[in-house]
């Protein structure tokens, strides 16, 4: 970053520029600049869920869509979800309070025998960012866990992800058990990591790969219309 | 140093080019450039003059999604002029993908996940179910800062340190050769990433056996 761009000061900006900014320091990930720049939107009354979607999802879609581009690499976006994730610490009680819109509830783990969980931080921040609530299972989740947690939380989605090759089959045993229970249909099943594909998600039963975070998030929306639409016309 | 040594190119030149085939021998083994020491030794004790090795650039490792492409488009340059291929991947990240791609291209591929799995030996890999270490072999000790430490970013951001590697116990060298400053050099790293060391003397493991099978008559 230039000298002239650190002497910037968040407070004297208009509300344009200030978001402007935030999409530059999210970039950069810069924590405590987005920090600030969070606190003083809701000082001049900003709306949490406002903050949370037009200034830090808003930013974080230009991050991957420049990581999807081949122009940012992980530690980059790392650094901005870590960011990202210092605005929200601040909203995320405010959005409670607020009553943000819900768009539904997922539960999301790395399967057993990993404990790989970048990825699924990650797709958890997004999706909380885009309103939907969730319940994150960590590392390492047998089966039984995931139904668990599923049936308990009635979640509408069910996310699983594994960064190895040794890994990712176990997803099958859980979409497999669901099948064996009955209870398959009744959640949308969406899978991601860095050595699946479109064709093993398919293979294995999931409803959806999502190669990143951001397909992750604008594919839950979508099933959740779909869902909505389907109530609406029951 | 042994003998096939003098005709290896060097760690770096094997990271980011690979190695070109000498041109001599029936059978071309297509490999991953950090496994071009070993196989030019193994090939060399032996005395398995009618296998000839090209590398296709180790630092694919890091970019498991260009592998599968890189060995078909080496399968089809090098196809004319051998009389068979061997591809010296194990899945090495592709989710299948090479697998695929060799089953279709008629070429046989080492069995495992990666190379960490055949150097320990596959099956015996699997049994210990080191879900929380860390797997470095000679070439990854030797080329740490190139294929792990800067591609992570570590070097320009030490702090995104625990979102790697938080979830680790142990940093585990499976070990091809006898060389105690590469010891030494694998344990500074385990201390550099906050994991405990484990050293473990493999050898060449399941390679050996696969290329014997693959160098018969």
């Amino acid at each position: 970053m230039s000298d002239e761009e650190d002497d910037i000061i968040l407070s004297e900006l208009n509300d344009e520029e200030l978001v402007q900014q935030m999409f530059d320091d999210l970039y950069d990930g810069l924590k405590e600049e987005i920090e600030e720049a969070v606190n003083i939107l809701l000082e001049r009354k900003w709306e949490p869920y406002r903050i949370l979607t037009e200034a830090l999802v808003g930013g974080m879609t230009i991050v991957g869509a420049d990581f999807r581009d081949g122009i940012l690499f992980v530690p980059e976006v790392l650094l901005a979800a870590n960011a990202m994730k210092g605005g929200m610490f601040i909203l995320k009680p405010l959005l409670a309070e607020t009553g943000a819109p819900r768009m539904g509830k997922m539960v999301i783990g790395t399967v057993k025998g990993d404990i790989h969980d970048i990825g699924k931080n990650l797709v958890s921040m997004m999706m909380e960012g885009a309103g939907f609530e969730v319940v994150d299972l960590g590392i390492n989740n047998a089966v039984d866990a995931y139904i668990d947690a599923i049936k308990a939380e009635e979640a509408d989605i069910l996310g699983m992800s594994a960064l190895l090759t040794t890994t990712m089959p176990y997803m099958k045993v859980v979409i497999d058990t669901m099948v064996e229970m009955g209870i398959r249909d009744d959640y949308v099943v969406l899978v991601g990591g860095a050595p699946l594909n479109e064709e093993f998600g398919k293979a294995i039963g999931a409803d959806s790969y999502c190669r990143d975070a951001a397909v992750a998030v604008e594919t839950a929306k979508e099933y959740m219309a779909r869902k909505h639409n389907q109530l609406a016309a029951g | 140093m042994s003998p096939s040594m003098t005709h290896t190119a060097d760690d770096a030149t094997l990271a980011t080019t690979g190695l070109a085939p000498d041109g001599d021998g029936q059978i071309l083994l297509l490999a991953c450039g950090a496994l071009a020491r070993e196989i030019l030794d193994i090939k060399a004790r032996n005395g398995w003059d009618h296998l000839d090795l090209t590398c296709l650039p180790a630092i694919l490792h890091v970019h498991p999604e260009r592998i599968t492409d890189a060995v078909r488009d080496a399968v089809a340059k090098h196809k004319d002029q051998y009389a068979k291929i061997y591809v010296v991947y194990a899945d090495c990240g592709t989710g299948g993908l090479l697998q695929a791609a060799c089953a279709e291209l008629g070429v046989e591929m080492v069995q495992g996940p990666h190379c960490y799995a055949f150097f320990d030996g596959v099956q015996a890999f699997e049994d210990r179910g080191e879900v929380t270490s860390f797997f470095l072999t000679d070439f990854l000790v030797r080329q740490f800062d190139s294929f792990v430490w800067k591609p992570l970013g570590l070097d320009r951001h030490p702090e995104l340190l625990s979102m790697y590697f938080g979830n680790y116990e142990a940093l585990v060298y499976l070990a091809q050769t006898h060389d105690p400053a590469l010891v030494e050099m694998a344990r500074a790293h385990a201390e550099r990433m906050g994991l405990r060391f484990e050293h473990r003397q493999t050898g060449y493991g399941d390679l050996e056996t696969t290329l014997e099978g693959w160098a018969a008559p």
